[in-house]
C-alpha cells in the first residue's frame, strides 16, 4: 500500500469515526438533556408529564412534611410566582431547609406532583435570591439521595 | 512585615520573567551567547522567589495573622494547624500563587537540568515559560492580591468551609495543580521548539517526562477526588460527570494521548506535528478548566471563588495563549509534518486509533460541559447529566479499551494480523469465562456494566501478555509501567462494572435496637449519643454491621454541625462510616431524626449501601499512577546519568 492510500485510509476512518461519535453525541444531547425549569414554567405547560428535567425554586416556609415512613418527605417549590408539590424518598443534603435554595432532578407526574430521585441544595450561607424567578448562576450543588 | 515582603518577592520575580522573555526573544533573534546566559539564573530566581513569597503567604495563615484579608476569609485561630496551612491554597488567591510557585519551580527545573535540548530549543522554551507566568503574575498582581492588609484587624477570621476541611481536600487541589503546571511545562516545549523547527525525538524525550509527570498527578488527583467526593459528601456515588470533575477529566485524557503520541515520536520519530498540536490542546484544556471552574460559568459542587471580572481576565490569558500556539502551530507545522512511515497494523497504527477515541472522548465531554451554557445562551435552560455520558462515554471507552489489549501486542512499524490472533487466546479466554460466568449467575445485569467487566477480563489478562516469555528482572521499567497502568484499568473498570451492576441499597427509619439487612449484612443500629469536636458538635450513630459467618464490625455515621461564624448560620455536614471487606465496602449514612405521631424523635433515617468492590476503582486509579511513576523513573534515566557523572570525575581524577 502507498503511504498516499494509507493516510486517506487513515483520514478517512477518522472522518467517519468524528462523524459517528457527532451522531452519537446529537442523538444522546436530544434524550439525555435535561430541561430547567422554574415552578411558573411548569405551571404554565413548559413540562411534559414523566420528562426527565431538573426544577428549581426555594422551598416554601412550613411546607415541609414528613411521611409516616420516615423517609420520604413532601414539600412545596416556589418561585414566587407559581408552586408545585415536590415528593422525594431519601436523605436530603445538609442545607437543605425551608426558605433555602434547592434543585430537584425528576419528573412530573400526571397529578401534578414533581417525584424527585435527587435533590441537590444550594451550598452556601451568604445566598440571597436576587430574583425569584431564576435561580442564581453561580449556585454551588451539594447531591442529596 | 511578612505580606509586605511577600507582595514585593512576588513584584520582583514578575520583572525576572519580564527578563526571561525579553532577553530569551533577544537570544533566538540574534543568538547572541550573554543574552542566553540571562535566561536560566532568571527563571531559576524566578522561581526560587515565587516559592519564598508562597512559604510566606503559609507562614501568615500558620501565625493566624487577621490584619490580612485573605487570612480573615478562609481561616480562623481556632483551626486545626493542617488546616490552617491548607487555608493557604484553599481559596481563590492562594491557589492562584500555588500554581505560579509550581510554575515557577518547574521552569528553575528545566533551566537546571535539562541537557538533551539544543541550547535555542531550550532558551526559547523557558521564554515561553516565563511568558506564560507573566500572564498568571498580572492575574495575581492587578486583579487578587494574597497579601492585601485590611485597614482594621478583626478579632477572628471566618473559617474555612467545613466541606473543605478534610485532610484529603487539604492535598487534593495541590495535587491537581502539579498536574496543570507539568502540562503546561509540556506545552512550553511545544512552544520553544516550534520556534526553533527542532522537532524530533530529542524533543519528544526531553517533554516526555513533564507529560508523564503531570499525568501521574492528575491522576491521584482525580482518584483521590472521587474518592473524597464519595465519603464526604455522603451522597455514595464516585462519579457525577460534575461540571467541575469534567475539566480534570479533560486534560487527564489529552494527557493520556500526548502520553502515547509522545512515545511513537520519541522512539519512531513520526506523528510529529501531531504530538505538538495535543501538548497544544492538553493546556488548552487545562486552561478551559481553570477558567470554567473560576469564572462560575457553570453551578457545580465544588466550585468557589466566583468572579466575572476574573472570569474576564482569565478568558483574554485563554485567547492569547492558545490563539498565539495555534497560529504559530499554523507557521511552523507544514515544516515539522513529515515523519517516519508505518503500516496500520502496527504499534504506531494503534496509537493513532488509541489517540483518536481518547481525543474523541475529550471532545464528547467538552461539549457536554459546555452545551448548558450555549443553550442557556439561546434562551433555554439545560443540565446535561451521567445518562448523556455514560452514553456517550461508555461505548467508546470499551472500544478504546480493546486498542489497549492489542496495542501493545503488535511490533513497531508493522505487523502481520494472523501473529496478533495467536498472542491474544488466554486473554479472551479469559472475557469468556467472566462473560459467562455474568450471564448464569450474575442475574439482572445491564448492558454496560456487563461489557464493562467482561472487557476488564480481557484487558487484565491481555496487559500481562507483554511480560510473557521475558526476564522479569531484566524488563524495562518503563514496560513495567505500562503493564501495571493498563493493568491498572482492568481493575478501575472491574470495579465500576460490579458497583453498578451489583449494589445493594436500603433506607429506612430506624429505632435504636432496631436490625436492618442489607446484602449479606444485618445492621443492628444501636443508637445515637452527641459528640464534640475541635470546631464542631455531631450527632454520632453506632451501627454493629454482622456477616453470615459470625463477624462483627462497630460503624460510626455522624451528622456535624460546625458553629455559624461571623453571625452566619450553623453548617452540617455529614460524615458516612464505611466498612472495607475484600469483597467491597459497607456505605452507611446518618440522616435526620424522625419525629412519630406522639411527637418523639426516637427513629433516625438510615441509609445503607453494598457496593461490590467498590475499592477497586481507586486502586485501579493508584495501579495506573504507579504504572506511569515506573515508566518515569525508566525514563528519567537517573542511574545513567550519575553512573556517567562517576565516571566522568574519576576520569578527572587520573587527568
Amino acid at each position: 500500500m502507498k503511504a498516499k492510500h494509507q493516510r486517506l485510509i487513515l483520514a478517512l476512518v477518522a472522518l467517519g469515526g468524528v462523524a459517528g461519535a457527532g451522531v452519537l453525541a446529537a442523538s444522546a444531547l436530544r434524550d439525555e438533556a435535561a430541561y430547567f425549569r422554574t415552578p411558573a414554567e411548569v405551571k404554565a405547560g413548559k413540562a411534559e408529564v414523566g420528562e426527565a428535567m431538573r426544577l428549581g425554586g426555594m422551598v416554601a416556609a412550613g411546607s415541609i412534611k414528613r411521611q409516616s415512613d420516615g423517609v420520604t418527605i413532601r414539600f412545596t417549590a416556589t418561585d414566587g410566582k407559581a408552586s408545585i408539590p415536590v415528593q422525594f424518598t431519601g436523605i436530603v443534603p445538609d442545607l437543605f431547609a425551608e426558605n433555602a435554595g434547592m434543585v430537584a432532578d425528576g419528573r412530573l407526574r400526571a397529578d401534578g406532583v414533581f417525584v424527585a430521585d435527587r435533590i441537590l441544595a444550594k451550598h452556601d450561607e451568604r445566598y440571597m435570591p436576587p430574583q425569584m424567578g431564576e435561580m442564581p448562576k453561580n449556585m454551588k450543588l451539594v447531591p442529596g439521595e | 512585615m511578612i505580606a509586605e515582603l511577600g507582595l514585593a518577592l512576588l513584584w520582583i520575580a514578575a520583572a525576572l520573567a519580564c527578563l526571561s522573555l525579553v532577553a530569551g526573544i533577544a537570544y533566538v533573534r540574534t543568538g547572541k551567547d550573554d543574552l542566553a546566559a540571562l535566561v536560566r539564573p532568571a527563571s531559576v530566581a524566578q522561581g526560587v522567589l515565587t516559592a519564598v513569597a508562597f512559604l510566606l503567604l503559609i507562614t501568615l495563615f500558620v501565625r493566624s495573622d487577621m490584619s490580612v484579608e485573605l487570612v480573615v476569609r478562609n481561616s480562623h485561630s481556632l483551626k486545626p494547624m493542617l488546616f490552617k496551612v491548607a487555608g493557604a491554597w484553599g481559596n481563590h488567591e492562594g491557589s492562584m500563587l500555588l500554581w505560579l510557585t509550581i510554575l515557577g519551580l518547574s521552569g528553575a527545573l528545566v533551566a537546571i537540568f535539562e541537557k538533551r535540548l539544543r541550547n535555542d530549543t531550550l532558551i526559547a522554551t523557558l521564554a515561553a515559560q516565563a511568558a506564560l507566568s507573566l500572564g498568571f503574575f498580572a492575574f495575581l498582581l492587578f486583579s487578587s492580591n494574597p497579601f492585601k492588609r485590611l485597614p482594621v484587624a478583626p478579632p477572628d477570621g471566618q473559617g474555612l468551609n467545613p466541606l473543605l476541611q478534610d485532610p484529603g481536600l487539604a492535598f487534593h487541589p495541590p495535587t491537581l495543580y502539579i498536574g496543570y503546571v507539568g502540562i503546561s511545562v509540556a506545552f512550553s516545549f511545544a512552544v520553544g521548539a516550534l520556534i526553533t523547527r527542532e522537532i524530533g525525538p530529542a524533543f519528544a524525550r526531553a517533554m516526555r517526562p513533564w507529560v508523564l509527570g503531570s499525568w501521574i498527578f492528575l491522576t491521584l488527583g482525580i482518584t483521590a477526588g472521587s474518592y473524597w467526593a464519595y465519603y464526604e459528601l455522603g451522597w455514595g456515588g464516585w462519579w457525577f460527570w460534575d461540571p467541575v470533575e469534567n475539566v480534570s477529566l479533560i486534560p487527564w485524557l489529552a494527557g493520556a494521548a500526548l502520553l502515547h503520541s509522545v512515545s511513537v515520536t520519541a522512539t519512531r520519530n513520526a506523528l510529529r506535528a501531531w504530538t505538538v498540536m495535543l501538548a497544544v490542546i492538553a493546556f488548552s484544556m487545562s486552561m478551559v478548566g481553570t477558567f470554567i471552574v473560576r469564572s462560575g460559568l457553570l453551578t457545580s459542587v465544588h466550585s468557589f471563588a466566583v468572579d466575572p471580572e476574573r472570569g474576564t481576565f482569565l478568558l483574554a490569558l485563554m485567547f492569547i495563549y492558545i490563539g498565539g500556539a495555534l497560529t504559530l502551530f499554523a507557521f511552523r507545522a507544514g515544516a515539522v509534518a513529515e515523519g517516519k512511515k508505518f503500516a496500520l497494523l502496527s504499534r504506531e497504527g494503534s496509537l493513532v486509533i488509541n489517540n483518536l477515541l481518547l481525543t474523541t472522548i475529550l471532545a464528547l465531554v467538552l461539549l457536554g460541559t459546555l452545551y448548558p451554557i450555549v443553550a442557556e445562551a439561546m434562551g433555554e435552560k439545560i443540565s446535561v447529566g451521567p445518562p448523556y455520558y455514560n452514553k456517550v462515554a461508555g461505548p467508546l471507552a470499551l472500544i478504546l479499551c480493546l486498542v489497549m489489549v492489542t496495542g501493545p501486542l503488535l511490533s513497531w512499524r508493522k505487523d502481520d494480523g494472523k501473529k496478533l490472533w495467536s498472542r491474544l487466546p488466554v486473554a479472551v479466554l479469559a472475557a469468556m469465562i467472566v462473560l459467562f460466568g455474568l450471564v448464569l449467575f450474575g442475574g439482572k445485569v445491564g448492558v454496560l456494566p456487563l461489557l464493562g467487566m467482561t472487557v476488564a477480563g480481557l484487558v487484565g489478562v491481555a496487559s500481562l501478555a507483554p511480560l510473557w516469555g521475558r526476564n522479569l528482572r531484566r524488563t524495562p521499567l518503563p514496560t513495567w509501567g505500562m503493564v501495571i497502568a493498563h493493568f491498572g484499568v482492568a481493575v478501575a473498570l472491574a470495579g465500576m462494572g460490579a458497583e453498578s451492576a451489583f449494589i445493594k441499597e436500603r433506607l429506612v427509619a430506624a429505632a435504636p435496637g432496631e436490625t436492618v439487612t442489607v446484602a449479606d449484612f444485618s445492621v443492628k443500629f444501636a443508637g445515637v449519643k452527641p459528640i464534640v469536636g475541635p470546631n464542631y458538635t455531631a450527632i454520632e450513630g453506632t451501627l454493629i454491621a454482622t456477616t453470615p459467618s459470625g463477624a462483627s464490625f462497630t460503624l460510626h455515621p455522624a451528622a456535624r454541625t460546625f458553629p455559624g461564624l461571623m453571625g452566619g448560620p450553623p453548617t452540617e455536614t455529614n460524615e458516612a462510616a464505611l466498612l472495607t471487606r475484600p469483597g467491597g465496602q459497607l456505605y452507611a449514612v446518618l440522616g435526620q431524626p424522625v419525629t412519630g405521631a406522639d411527637g418523639t424523635a426516637d427513629r433516625y433515617q438510615l441509609r445503607l449501601w453494598w457496593k461490590p468492590l467498590v475499592w477497586w476503582i481507586w486502586l485501579g486509579g493508584a495501579l495506573i499512577a504507579i504504572g506511569a511513576a515506573l515508566s518515569l523513573l525508566g525514563r528519567a534515566q537517573l542511574l545513567e546519568i550519575w553512573r556517567a557523572r562517576r565516571a566522568r570525575k574519576a576520569q578527572e581524577r587520573f587527568a
